[in-house]
């Protein structure tokens, strides 16, 4: 019986000693701690918050990057295509109008041929109807007293003329 | 779903944990029943021996006491005004005696291991199996006398308990210390120690059992915990500074169960007394239903007070019983058995400590959350 009989003096010190454990824990320890606790778990939620922010940030920024990397080449492209376009526009035109060129020089150099062929036919006439005349006169002075003589002559005279 | 989960796991924990309890008691009244069979054939044994070896070798067995296995082990269960050191040497302790004409404070030095009376400034006292009585006129102790005379005396018990807060103090204000200097770091050192069970007591004991009103009670629960802890942990040592049977005294335990008590009425809500004294039952049911309330606010604390006394001066009595084994055998061959299994005792008692600290803490927090629980 004597066992389960709480004596006096020892109830009256646990009274006393658990209250001023209570009292100076609650002070000097665990408001401190739980305080300090609750605090680094809360800088700790709040880093792995942003943390995972600048996840999505980043992942935010990288598909940016990416569509304006396509974009840029989308329109690089295109600049390449119009140049392509261009330069060839350029070139055809340039071909064709060396085309017109070329063919407007040969027409001026045919007329012109054609005007020296002219020039020096009318030339040839001139002369042969001159040299006709020297014949002529040769012919008429030379000749004049034999009839077959002058007309080899003659015939001998054209027969230069031509050749020339 | 989720309150449902919670509660499943509880439940869950709960019994595994009365599970262990059960087949610990078991074992223990097991251990404890075979010990006290084995105890009474030896020692009409021994007593049978001693007397007929008395008349030839009477000369060697003088001096000798007889070993008696019952009075040692509650020597040391109970409280004593002396703290035992080793041999023959022990810690005089103060008594402090609350008598009617004044207080009486001498040291228990002067009892001389209870061989002598000391005279006191208003009666003689005689210190009698560990009390302190007061010694008539006639040199007879005085009942009547002894009754009204209050013993205050700082006892083994008292001293081991200050020797306990002492380190729980010096622990935690130098804990609290070092939070303080490392701000939002790392813990270190005995912050790494401490901190996982005061996060435990906070999100396994105080959360769930209380809901978001937990944070008033933290300090209670947390140095309910803590102080049962320790205590039980000083208890294990076998020597100077512990040895004492701390919690497992009925008067810590009571005070325990008392603050309990007291917390969780004055924080009861009206649900609480409404479901007391206005229980949702047919009127002519109130005559049973209210007694059977009131009596369960007695209850509550009342079992926590038992079950910590009783795992605690069971676990001490096992221990002893198992060392008494040599003295009752009185051969050596028998230590090594007898030290196996108080190693195995030890580091079971070991394992109830903490169990013990945390059922009592679990139940307070449960019987706070009862009492503060809001009903929709």
């Amino acid at each position: 019986m004597e066992l389960v009989t709480p004596s006096i003096g020892l109830v009256f010190w646990t009274s006393i000693a658990f209250i001023c454990l209570l009292i100076l824990l609650r002070k000097f320890a665990w408001k401190p701690i739980l305080g300090a606790i609750h605090e680094r778990e809360q800088s700790i939620d709040e880093a792995l918050n942003k943390a995972e922010l600048a996840k999505q940030e980043m992942a935010r920024l990288t598909s940016q990057n990416q569509d304006l990397m396509q974009q840029a080449r989308a329109e690089r492209d295109e600049i390449l295509k119009e140049a392509k376009t261009l330069k060839d526009g350029i070139l055809n035109e340039a071909k064709k109008q060396a085309q017109v060129e070329g063919a407007k020089l040969i027409e001026k150099a045919k007329i012109e041929i054609e005007n020296q062929k002219k020039a020096a036919l009318a030339e040839v006439k001139d002369q042969v109807s001159s040299l006709s005349l020297e014949i002529a006169e040769r012919v008429l002075r030379t000749q004049l007293d034999d009839k077959a003589k002058q007309e080899t002559l003659v015939a001998n005279l054209l027969k230069d003329v031509e050749l020339n | 779903m989720d309150c449902n989960q919670v509660f499943v796991s509880k439940v869950k924990r709960l019994i595994v944990v009365f599970t262990l309890l059960i087949a610990f008691l078991s074992i223990k009244i097991d251990t404890f029943a075979q010990v006290d069979s084995a105890v009474v054939p030896i020692d009409s044994v021994v007593a049978g021996s001693a007397e007929a070896v008395s008349g030839e070798h009477g000369a060697a067995k003088h001096g000798e006491e007889k070993f008696e296995p019952t009075k040692v082990i509650m020597e040391h269960i109970a409280d004593s005004h002396m703290w035992h050191l080793w041999g023959h040497t022990s810690l005089p302790l103060p008594v402090i005696l609350y008598t009617a004409n004044g207080l009486e404070v001498f040291s228990s030095g002067h009892f001389h291991h209870g061989e002598h009376d000391y005279n006191g400034k208003y009666n003689n006292y005689r210190l009698e199996e560990d009390h302190i009585k007061v010694v008539g006129a006639d040199g007879k102790i005085d009942e009547e006398a002894s009754k009204s005379v209050l013993d205050f005396s700082i006892t083994k018990n008292v001293a081991a308990m200050f020797v306990a807060i002492f380190v729980i103090l010096v622990i935690f204000i130098s804990v609290a210390a070092s939070y303080r200097k490392r701000v939002g770091k790392a813990p270190k050192g005995l912050q790494s120690f401490v901190e996982p069970i005061i996060v435990f007591v906070r999100d396994d004991i105080a959360k769930p059992n209380i809901g978001h009103k937990y944070a008033k009670f933290m300090p209670y629960l947390l140095t309910t915990f803590f102080f049962i802890l320790f205590n039980n942990l000083f208890g294990l040592i076998p020597i100077f500074p512990g040895g004492a049977n701390v919690t497992g005294n009925i008067a810590l335990t009571f005070v325990m169960a008392l603050g309990t008590l007291i917390i969780v009425n004055i924080n009861g809500n009206k649900y609480y007394w409404k479901h007391i004294f206005k229980p949702d039952v047919p009127f002519w049911l109130y005559p049973i239903m209210i007694p059977v309330e009131l009596i369960g606010i007695i209850s509550k604390p009342f079992a926590l007070m038992v079950r910590l006394f009783a795992n605690i001066t069971a676990g001490h009595i096992i221990v002893l019983s198992l060392i008494s084994l040599i003295f009752i055998f009185e051969t050596l061959a028998i230590a090594p058995v007898s030290v196996a299994f108080v190693l195995f005792m030890d580091v079971l008692e070991l394992l109830v400590a903490f169990l013990q600290a945390f059922i009592f803490t679990l139940l307070t927090a449960l019987f706070i959350g009862m009492a503060v629980e809001e009903h929709h």
